[in-house]
């Protein structure tokens, strides 16, 4: 059927600047630049990655979006439009990538963070110790000693704790949605920084082994990769029930991104589709889960702390004390913002609920059962930036995931197109000729850096507040207010709204 | 009557005898006295132990009323949750400087056996302590340990300490505190020694992280309803020591922890024992400048906070140990001192009474 949808974007060519080197037609891995003669955009094709843009030697490449107007309709939006359009040609569920870029409401950007003056000094990161480092993993409600008096001893046995320098970890991207490369790099950049990346549901490839004791191996429903050796080649092992981009649905990745590697490192035949089923099936229920969990445990002689990874839901609070009560080191909420490979759109942009709100009922919850102790709370669905990070540990968070900003900070421009396999990053892509475009080691540069910039920026803030661990900003909500909020959201967020004092 | 929060310069002081000596009032107001300018007018206050040896199994409320409201109330619900052995007006006498004094009462209680079949008798009181503060209007527990009690209000902390004519009691530790808050609240209750049974807690300083300390406290069925972040401190010893059983030496390091770098340089078993005491307590780190002095029945420990944002000299002459605010407060009541310092950053000092001594 002729497509009768409208260029999204315009691929401007300045010809008297260029030169017609080519190495934007080389470099557009969506066919959208062709050359007949001179450089040609096939604009219908072009996704605005601007890796063309970026490696024009003379910036003769503009992209802009299609001006073209559609006439106003506050109901019946251009989007709303094209996605007709789109199913009517092709009868199918619209699939995108990426997180949800709808404009509902972003409760960081709605809450402040408190600072000293005078009585209580702020203090200077430069000149005091300002301490990130946290641990996950199950904490006894006290410490608990044997003997009297000056003859004590510890009878406490902690179970596994993970050190973390920074509060910052890279959220589960499988092996299949990214490309090796881009594991090489998180892995490596975890490594140099104290902190973990996640293995997703992939399986983890065999070149990555030497840095296990940094990884978040996942057990997910398809329970690609799980071996015994996987899951003691770990720091902690995490069961996927959900993910905020896609609650509540299974994984699905194409056949044709199954090559030899992937194949053997998912333990299925090469060109099959790997299919993540909706619900683990021996998983129906939490006691099902506790099982798993124990299963876990026991495979791995109790050494690693289990997470367990939920999608924000409504019910998310008592979802999250049952997996506690199930046994659960680490409790992952992943908010509806949360990025993915490939989703349905309906799914991404319409279901789950956002994690401020989760996070902050979930902590709430576990405080009122007394069992925040058992379990540390991991949250992602979108932390953009460090003052995200610092309102959710500020909010009860032991630590944030960052899986997009990880990705942006290798090159990704959120074009949303992960789905098609043809990033032209290197990251999002099983074919080589893409994938050799991600060095590893200045893609672990890069991340490094962006968890540096973003350490130093939670001193600061700390340093503001007068405090010089990062445990005692961690569920300080007395610290943060809210601007613009109704009372019911800053009573869910606990917090007051500006403008009240103590 | 309950008011905001009370950001705070003030100053503190305090005596106590190993041997359990017992010394009258007087002193302790001297050395309170000379560091006046540390302090506003607006709260000043005092704990002594040792000071009803004739009721010393019995728990010593000592009680402001704002009304005589408050007092039938609070009298009617003691009724059915103690034996009162006696109850009487806590001495005082008028004196300049002092005003709007609430009604001051004292109790003298016994937890009766029935009420002990599910509770500790420890944890009976404390949440009869908890419950008065919230639910009877107009009606504070200054104090509610053995054979101790706070004497605290509204005024210059020497003009309070003649007001409550503290030379009448003997006690072989004394704490004091001259407050200056940034604020007018004009609350008797808001002035410092917070206290929780036996602990009590005079405080130079903002906690920073009173947000944490709070709602972790909460966990454990202690409500917050002074809105003061002194509070937390007293809440934090009776759970950490009394309710889990650590060691005081150990709750310190709970409270102004090592840091991670220093922690990892200890020998392999202080190390694992700092780190637990991190990973688990963690919600009860104390940020912010303090200095502090911590009573209870068998001794005083005083703390800075981890880098030391708040002044504190100790002392020792003999069977005493002093620790105040400025050295010039100890040298005022004990010139001839054996040995004088400051107190590092985050490290404890600490004081106990000898075994023998009951």
């Amino acid at each position: 059927m002729e497509s009768q949808l409208p260029a999204e974007f315009v691929v401007n060519v300045d010809h008297e600047r260029c030169r017609r080197c080519k190495r934007c037609v080389i470099n557009c891995s969506f066919s959208a630049i062709e050359f007949k003669d001179k450089v040609t955009p096939n604009h219908r094709l072009c996704v605005a990655c601007h890796r063309c843009a970026t490696f024009c030697p003379e910036s003769a490449i503009t992209i802009t979006e299609n001006p073209l107007d559609y006439k106003y309709g506050y109901n019946w939006s251009p989007e709303i439009r094209k996605n007709i359009l789109k199913q009517a040609e092709s009868g199918g569920i619209i699939l995108t990538g990426m997180g949800n870029p709808r404009p509902y409401p972003i409760y960081w950007d709605h809450m402040l963070i408190d600072a000293c003056q005078v009585t209580n000094p702020s203090i200077d990161p430069l000149r005091e110790p300002m301490e990130l480092r946290t641990y996950l993993g199950a904490k006894p409600e006290a410490i608990e000693f044997e003997g009297e008096h000056d003859n004590i001893s510890l009878k406490t046995e902690l179970a596994p704790q993970v050190k973390l320098d920074i509060p910052v970890v890279f959220a589960a991207m499988s092996y299949g949605a990214i490309s090796l490369n881009a594991h090489k790099a998180l892995a490596m950049a975890a490594r140099r920084m104290g902190t973990l990346m996640n293995t997703g549901e992939g399986g983890l490839h065999e070149d990555l082994a030497s840095y296990t004791d940094r990884i978040i191996v996942q057990v997910a429903s398809g329970r690609f990769g799980v071996t015994s050796k996987y899951l003691n080649n770990s720091a902690i092992v995490e069961i996927k029930i959900g993910q905020g981009a896609k609650p509540g649905i299974g994984g699905h990745l194409p056949g044709e991104k199954v090559g030899e590697d992937i194949s053997k490192t998912r333990m299925i035949p090469v060109g099959t589709d790997a299919l993540s089923p909706a619900p683990h099936h021996d998983i129906y229920s939490i006691e099902d889960l506790s099982q798993l969990i124990y299963a876990i445990k026991e495979a791995t002689d109790y050494k690693k702390p289990v997470s367990v990874k939920i999608a924000a839901v409504h019910n998310v609070a008592a979802i999250a004390s049952g997996i506690v009560r199930a046994g659960a080191d680490i409790v992952m909420i992943d908010g509806f913002r949360g990025g993915t490979g490939a989703a349905p759109m309906i799914i991404r942009d319409h279901v789950g609920i956002p994690i401020e709100l989760a996070l902050a009922a979930v902590d709430d919850r576990l405080r009122q059962e007394g069992i925040r102790n058992r379990a540390s709370i991991l949250v992602g669905g979108s932390i953009r930036q460090s003052a995200d990070v610092v309102k959710a540990i500020a909010l009860g968070a032991d630590a944030c995931v960052i899986g997009t900003a990880s990705l942006i900070a290798m090159g990704c421009r959120v074009c949303q197109k992960c789905y098609t396999g043809n990033c032209a990053w290197g990251i999002a892509t099983q074919k080589p000729e893409l994938v050799r475009r991600l060095n590893p080691e200045l893609a672990a540069d890069r991340l490094c850096n962006l968890l540096t910039a973003w350490g130093h920026e939670i001193q600061e803030v700390l340093g503001s507040l007068g405090i010089i661990a990062v445990e005692s900003l961690r569920g300080s909500r007395e610290r943060l207010r809210g601007v613009g909020l109704p009372q019911e959201t800053l009573d869910i967020l606990g917090i007051k709204h500006a403008g009240i004092g103590q | 009557m309950k008011c905001d929060g009370i950001p705070s310069g003030c100053a503190i002081s305090g005596m106590m005898s190993e041997d359990g000596r017992r010394i009258d009032g007087r002193i302790i107001i001297k050395s309170i006295a000379c560091m006046h300018d540390r302090s506003n007018g607006l709260g000043g206050g005092f704990a002594a132990y040792g000071i009803y040896p004739n009721r010393k199994d019995m728990y010593a409320f000592h009680m402001m009323y704002d009304n005589i409201e408050a007092k039938e109330a609070t009298e009617e619900f003691f009724k059915n949750v103690f034996n009162v052995d006696k109850d009487e007006a806590i001495p005082t006498q008028r004196e300049n400087g002092v005003s709007n004094e609430p009604i001051l009462w004292r109790y003298f209680l016994e937890v009766p056996e029935s009420k002990l079949e599910f509770l500790s008798e420890r944890d009976y009181v404390m949440k009869t302590v908890m419950k008065i503060n919230s639910d009877i209007e107009g009606a504070f527990v200054a104090s509610s340990g053995k054979n101790m009690g706070a004497f605290k209000g509204v005024g210059y902390p020497e003009d309070i300490g003649r007001f409550y004519k503290l030379e009448d009691y003997s006690a072989y530790i004394w704490t004091a505190h001259g407050r200056f808050p940034t604020n007018t609240p004009g609350w008797w209750g808001g002035a410092h020694p917070f206290t929780l049974l036996d602990w009590s807690v005079v405080h130079n300083g903002e906690i920073s992280s009173y947000g944490i300390n709070k709602r972790y406290l909460e966990m454990f069925g202690y409500k917050l309803e002074l809105r003061t972040d002194t509070e937390v401190i007293a809440y934090m010893f009776d759970l950490l020591v009394r309710r889990h059983k650590l060691p005081p030496s150990l709750a310190v390091t709970a409270l102004a922890s090592p840091f991670w770098k220093d922690i990892d340089r200890m020998e392999p078993e202080k190390k694992k024992l700092a780190t637990l005491v991190r990973q688990v307590y963690g919600s009860t780190l104390l940020n912010g400048p303090f200095s502090i002095i911590i009573g209870h029945n068998r001794g005083m420990i005083g703390l800075n906070d981890r880098i030391k944002l708040r002044p504190m000299t100790a002392a020792r002459k003999d069977d005493m140990l002093y620790m105040a605010s400025e050295e010039s407060a100890i040298r005022e009541i004990e010139p001839d001192l054996d040995v004088v310092w400051s107190p590092k950053a985050g490290t404890a000092v600490v004081g106990t009474l000898k075994e023998e001594v009951e």
